[in-house]
């Protein structure tokens, strides 16, 4: 899973039905310590996370075990809101 | 299956149902040798890993099959905890 913070919303009218009813966040991927990746993701939201939350974002075939988007056309979900990470000194 | 190291952990209360009672931690992936490789990541843990182990994780659907349920959105969970790598040239016969 890779951790992102959520920089805005995708709207889109005609898209597949069975997308219908679903949140489509933009998020950039940020490190574990917090620095921010190249790229952006679009993921669909099960937890209603809101602009600037850190998020926990699944991607690949393993999306659509998350509840609420079985069978459904999407690769990458929004699955959690971070509360805290805490890392080694090391690490 | 790749090798990592957990470098820390991370919590959730807001998650997907499918995630709840799953620890999350953050993993280093390491070469063989014990270096840093490519980007950390959070893994979903089968294993009761704790900080600083070598462990070694999948990544992909084959994820969400570490479990007993197989639907647990995790696309990388940790599936065991190395106890020793041996690196060498193996003996001719």
């Amino acid at each position: 899973m890779v951790l992102g913070r959520v920089a805005g919303t995708v709207v889109a009218t005609r898209k597949d039905p069975r997308l219908e009813g679903h949140t489509l966040l933009l998020v950039k991927p940020v490190t574990p310590d917090g620095k921010e990746e190249a790229g952006y993701l679009v993921a669909v939201d099960t937890v209603s996370a809101g602009n600037r939350e850190l998020v926990i974002t699944v991607s690949g075939s393993s999306a659509r075990m998350a509840h609420g988007c079985k069978d459904k056309p999407v690769d990458c979900v929004i699955v959690g809101i971070v509360d805290e990470v805490a890392l080694d000194e090391r690490g | 299956m790749r090798l990592g190291r957990v470098t820390g952990r991370l919590w959730s209360s807001i998650k997907n149902p499918g995630l709840d009672a799953q620890r999350l931690l953050v993993v280093q992936p390491v070469t063989p040798e014990g270096e840093d490789t490519g980007k950390p990541l959070v893994c979903t843990d089968a294993t009761g890993a704790g900080a600083g182990e070598l462990i070694y994780w999948v990544r992909g659907r084959e994820a969400s099959f570490a479990f007993e349920s197989g639907e647990v959105p995790s696309d990388a969970t940790i599936v065991g905890i190395v106890d020793e790598v041996h690196l060498g040239k193996r003996k001719a016969g």
